[in-house]
């Protein structure tokens, strides 16, 4: 007969809690702020076509990190909420929080639940009218839900980024040096205020853009990310050099 | 909202993987948004709703061309002169309808939702062949409907990014109630006004026509079927209203300015007041 043991409920949660929280922290990092010209997120992301940054609906952006089978499910949900909600009623009702208590809701039913937790972080965030208005929920594996004005950072060394956040944000930023400051943030995490090299192969961005009309969200590849990077790095050498590349951003630095 | 097995969570519908259509979840969670699941008792309901009419659409050297009138009947009196039945469907393909107003209006929103719900879910367009087929699987759906007087019947044209040259892109996709999809090869025309569309077009169309000459041609041919079909709507100058004309070339669908239509419109009116057989 099997001997059936008794465990403390703090004791199963508290092991539940610290299983997700190891997983996830092995991931790589993600970043998104607030800028000028909209919301930036940018991911450390070794593939160029499984994502951690993703698109849910017009103004609504998505990132992850952890388990990718598991964000990749949340996601497609959040999808398929936001498109019923702006079907039913109309794609304005269709909102970051709306969505993030959903998660919320969910992840939190999961968890305790589930034996093995959802080994995922996730952030909805929302491009305002004005930069301040923009909106950044993160979300854990236990369902808890923060609400994070400006800037948020997950992954492995979430804290140390948020610092380097924290010191350079300026919501009246353009794109331009809202991409260096995430670069500064995601290239920080070698220990002892070493800084990595991060070459294009491996960053993944997107920006949700405040003047585009309708679905805002665009990723920046190919010829727009190399004029992009080539714009941060005449201003880190503190040149006056014009970016060259091809013109395809839309950041103009007015 | 309440899952099996977890309260609070979103139901297991949302959480399925494997399938990357709207309307295949919708009609899980949610099948009586989805027009053809309404069940109607039986009888004939032709007259209940507004009925929209003619639209053409043109393949060019840059792509397609598509344009519809402004008219939406019922019976014989005019409900709307302001109707708009032409519309993108993404953002490099167009889709009009004719037939019953209010279900063409519902079954285009949720067509536009479908092809944006599987770029969102997949990270990548349907082709599209993939998009022209699909419309063609929604219509299905409201074949029972549509026997009871309420059919819509859509025409879908688009540019296929994926072709060898520009003059090859352009596609256009005709459609019948029961979901049958026929290829037209250089024109084609729906609605109630869709003959004489089609005959002026015959008169006017040639291959490789440049979208501008193809725009013309389009208004005249709505023209022609306001001319002869009582439900056809003309370019009206008194209230500024003329037909939705649309493009979608490489540079993407995109509705050609108001004004441009205008003066197109007028200068079709100008020429038939000179000679009013074109």
């Amino acid at each position: 007969m099997a001997m059936q043991f008794y465990t403390s409920p703090e004791q199963i949660m508290r092991d539940r809690a610290e299983f997700a929280r190891k997983n996830i922290s092995r991931g790589r990092n993600v970043v998104a702020l607030s800028c000028a010209d909209g919301v930036l997120m940018v991911a450390e992301n070794v593939s160029s076509t499984l994502h951690k940054v993703h698109e849910l609906y017009d103004r609504i952006g998505f990132l992850a990190v952890g388990k990718y089978n598991e964000f990749e499910n949340l996601r497609s949900a959040g999808v398929r909420l936001a498109d019923l909600r702006g079907y039913s009623y109309d794609r304005r009702d269709v909102t970051a929080l709306g969505l993030a208590k959903a998660y919320a809701q969910t992840l939190g039913a999961m968890f305790p639940e589930q034996t093995k937790p959802l080994e995922v972080e996730l952030c909805v965030t929302g491009v305002g009218a004005a930069p301040e208005a923009d909106e950044f929920y993160r979300l854990t594996f236990d369902g808890s839900i923060n609400d994070e004005p400006g800037y948020l950072a997950m992954g492995g060394d979430a804290d140390r980024l948020k610092e380097v956040l924290a010191e350079g944000h300026d919501f009246a930023a353009p794109l331009a040096d809202a991409f260096a400051l995430a670069l500064r943030a995601l290239s920080s995490d070698g220990g002892n205020g070493t800084r990595r090299e991060l070459t294009k192969d491996v960053l993944e961005i997107a920006v949700l853009e405040r003047a585009r009309p309708g679905r805002a969200f665009r990723r920046i590849e190919g010829l727009a990310l190399d004029a992009l990077l080539a714009q941060t790095e005449s201003e880190s050498d503190t040149d006056d050099g014009a970016a060259e590349g091809d013109a395809t951003t839309d950041t103009d630095e007015s | 909202m309440t899952g099996q097995g977890f309260p609070g969570k979103l139901p297991n519908a949302y959480m399925t993987a494997g399938t990357s259509s709207f309307s295949e979840f919708l009609s899980q969670v949610a099948p009586e948004l989805l027009p053809g699941r309404r069940p109607l008792p039986p009888g004939d309901y032709a007259e209940i709703s507004a009925h929209a009419t003619t639209i053409v659409a043109l393949r060019t050297a840059d792509g397609v061309v598509m344009a519809g009138d402004r008219r939406a009947t019922m019976g014989n009196y005019i409900s709307s002169r302001d109707i708009e039945k032409v519309f993108p469907a993404d953002g490099y393909s167009l889709v009009g309808i004719a037939g019953t107003a209010g279900l063409g209006l519902e079954l285009v929103k949720l067509y536009q939702l479908e092809l944006e719900h599987y770029e969102k879910i997949e990270g990548a367009p349907l082709t599209l062949n993939g998009k022209a087929n699909r419309l063609a699987t929604m219509l299905r759906g409201n074949l029972g409907i549509a026997l009871q007087g309420l059919a819509v019947v859509p025409l879908f044209a688009g540019f296929d990014i994926d072709a060898a040259t520009p003059a090859e892109a352009g596609r256009i996709y005709s459609y019948d109630v029961v979901g049958g999809i026929y290829a037209e090869r250089d024109f084609d025309s729906i609605g109630s006004g869709s003959i004489f569309a089609k005959s002026s077009l015959k008169k006017r169309y040639r291959r490789g026509i440049s979208t501008d000459e193809a725009v013309a041609a389009a208004v005249e041919a709505l023209y022609d079927a306001a001319d002869d079909d009582s439900a056809t709507g003309g370019p009206d100058p008194t209230r500024d209203l003329y037909p939705v004309v649309m493009t979608a070339t490489a540079e993407g669908s995109k509705r050609i300015d108001e004004a441009a239509v205008a003066d197109v419109a007028r200068a079709v009116i100008a020429a038939r007041t000179e000679n009013p057989y074109g």
